[in-house]
């Protein structure tokens, strides 16, 4: 009876550790510490971070923000979607075409979204239409290479199956390279929002006069350095509520097609 | 012939995994392909559904050429070894998928897999996802998968080689059953003998990229045309020197031979009763005994020759190191090229002695 207990304690001390609770309480605690050291400007404390975030919502300067970046992470995001997904699945449907596109793209791959900024201002101006470029940029390539790949992953014995029922190539393509890429892709996507949203902030930081990036930017033109402590809340807590939110999608939709 | 294949040659560089394999199959008849890993049995299905393409020779099924023709025309079920199962497809949809080729309509396919899932056994499983399956079960759903199209040729690639022992033997029996009942010319590949000699017609032997033998299972076990088969067949150990053998004496030119565990009696020593061959056994002591179920499985030493054999259950019981009295019945006795089935003198002699 006792060893049951202990074990049912040890199993609510697991589950404890893992829903992650402790490991907020203990970086907020060492947070908190370390901000009774120094002064407000040098490391604001959690509470007057609370306290800046309060401000900023109630003059709706952190909505607007949020809006501002959100919508441009959406549109170079979906873009890059409805781009990347159909050419890697073309590119890596044919061989000589992904022979043909190989080389441009691992030399591309390191090539970041920011050092293309300037040009990207030069050749698109200063407005939205630059930084939507950017983040075009930057959530494209995870995208792309991600579904090439899960179509080269596909297994050989799927294809040899369904020729074997007499399915020709153009049926294959749509009925089993193109489900079996399904999880890559998945994975694309959710890399490809994380780029995007890395990407949307260094732009909004080097131009533009709103979104989550001129906030934690312009902060040192005010001496406040909590407004850059909420803001990059606030950009932590968007990112990883939408990557919950396509995990959720993933695993409820996508479970047949691998996603794990 | 319904299905014929003439003089077949495919390498896979310098790898030669079909050597001038021609062979032919009657229809309705079910062809195990028999053969050691590595020894082109799978290479000769690939060929015949068109997924490999030989380097030279002809496929000809129902007197039609098909060399020309890719694998999605030649209208062929093939199951493969992993099942193959489209995983992000229901049942319904996997065994749906060959007749959306064929653009039936609706009704059709609906009773045609309702049709098919009661032939395998499986009915009321067409919303379930492979990954719902058993291993068993998804081999069913891919035969029925295969089945649909209602294709000329079955091919089988080691349908049973990842389903654990007791399922893989009551699948074989529910394969044979199948096929029977809509008769369909099959062909199956295995490495397993007793599937092969289980459930096939006919057994097609394969050994580094060429059939060695073809014949029904009783001919390849009692009549093995080459070395290879021989050994490779029933539960088969060389002897390299088998002259030494008392009954075998002064036999023409060839030295090793093949015995198996029915070709030997083994015999208590302290057995007093009579035996009328005692003069023609052989001193030997026993190496191990194993329970088989049905009899014990005994492994003895003949003056440095290994031979394993049967010994009764009712009989006195053996120990490892009691020495026993083996009665050698026949060796299959092999060269280079040929095989023989050689009877010990003592029993040909006799055998003319009472006739």
């Amino acid at each position: 009876m006792e060893n049951t207990n202990k074990k049912s304690s040890v199993n609510i001390g697991q589950k404890i550790l893992k829903c992650g609770i402790v490991s907020w309480i203990i970086i907020i605690t060492i947070w908190g510490l370390g901000s009774l050291a120094y002064d407000e400007y040098f490391l604001p404390s959690p509470k007057e971070t609370i306290d800046s975030l309060k401000l900023l919502i109630q003059n709706g300067t952190l909505g607007g923000d949020i809006a501002a970046s959100v919508g441009r992470v959406v549109k170079g995001w979906l873009l890059s979607i409805v781009f990347a997904v159909p050419l890697g699945l073309l590119v890596g449907n044919f061989k000589p075409v992904r022979w043909l596109v190989e080389p441009i793209l691992s030399f591309f791959r390191f090539v970041p979204a920011i050092a293309l900024t300037t040009l990207f201002l030069m050749w698109f101006g200063v407005g939205e239409e630059s930084k939507v470029a950017l983040i075009f940029y930057a959530a494209f390539f995870p995208i792309f290479v991600n579904t090439i790949a899960g179509v080269a992953s596909t297994d050989k014995s799927l294809i040899e199956a369904a020729s074997c029922m007499g399915a020709k190539k153009a049926r294959v393509f749509f009925t089993v390279v193109v489900p079996s890429a399904v999880a890559n892709i998945y994975t694309g996507i959710r890399l490809g929002l994380s780029s995007a949203i890395i990407c949307v902030i260094a732009a909004e930081m080097l131009v533009g006069s709103d979104g989550l990036g001129y906030l934690i930017n312009s902060s040192k033109l005010y001496y406040k350095t909590s407004w850059a402590f909420a803001g990059i809340v606030t950009l932590a807590l968007i990112g990883f509520t939408a990557d919950r939110i396509l995990q959720f999608i993933g695993k409820k939709k996508l479970k047949h097609f691998g996603v794990k | 012939m319904y299905i014929e294949l003439k003089n077949i040659n495919k390498s896979f560089g310098s790898f030669k995994a079909s050597d001038d394999v021609s062979f032919s199959i009657d229809k309705g008849k079910l062809i195990g392909l028999l053969g050691p890993s590595g020894s082109g049995k799978t290479t000769i299905l690939r060929i015949l559904a068109g997924l490999e393409k030989q380097d030279s020779g002809d496929i000809f099924i129902n007197n039609k050429n098909v060399n020309t023709l890719s694998s999605s025309s030649r209208g062929i079920g093939f199951v493969f070894q992993n099942y193959a199962l489209f995983p992000y497809m229901t049942v319904y949809d996997n065994i749906a998928y060959g007749l959306k080729v064929q653009k039936r309509d609706k009704k059709y396919i609906k009773e045609r897999i309702t049709e098919l899932l009661e032939l395998v056994g499986l009915p009321g499983l067409e919303k379930r996802y492979p990954d719902q399956l058993s291993g068993g079960q998804k081999q069913r759903i891919a035969l029925a998968r295969a089945l649909a199209p209602q294709p000329e040729l079955l091919l089988l690639d080691e349908p049973f080689a990842a389903i654990d022992a007791k399922v893989r033997k009551e699948l074989r029996t529910w394969l044979r059953e199948t096929i029977d009942k809509i008769g369909i010319t099959s062909i199956f590949v295995t490495h397993d003998q007793d599937e092969a000699i289980e459930v096939a017609d006919e057994i097609v032997i394969t050994n580094k990229g060429r059939v060695e033998q073809v014949g029904n299972p009783v001919e390849i076990y009692l009549e093995p045309k080459t070395p290879f088969v021989a050994q490779f067949i029933g539960q088969s150990a060389i002897i390299e020197d088998y002259s030494k053998l008392k009954g075998f004496e002064n036999d023409s030119g060839k030295t090793s031979a093949i015995i198996r565990p029915e070709f030997i009696e083994i015999n208590k020593y302290e057995d007093n009763s009579y035996h009328q061959f005692e003069s023609s056994m052989e001193d030997a002591t026993v190496e191990d005994v194993s329970f088989r179920g049905n009899a014990f499985e005994v492994r003895a030493d003949i003056g440095g020759i290994k031979v394993t054999g049967r010994y009764p259950l009712n009989s006195p019981r053996l120990k490892k190191g009691d020495n026993v009295k083996v009665l050698i019945k026949k060796l299959y006795v092999v060269d280079e090229n040929s095989t023989g089935i050689l009877i010990n003198k003592a029993l040909d002699d006799s055998d003319i002695y009472y006739i």
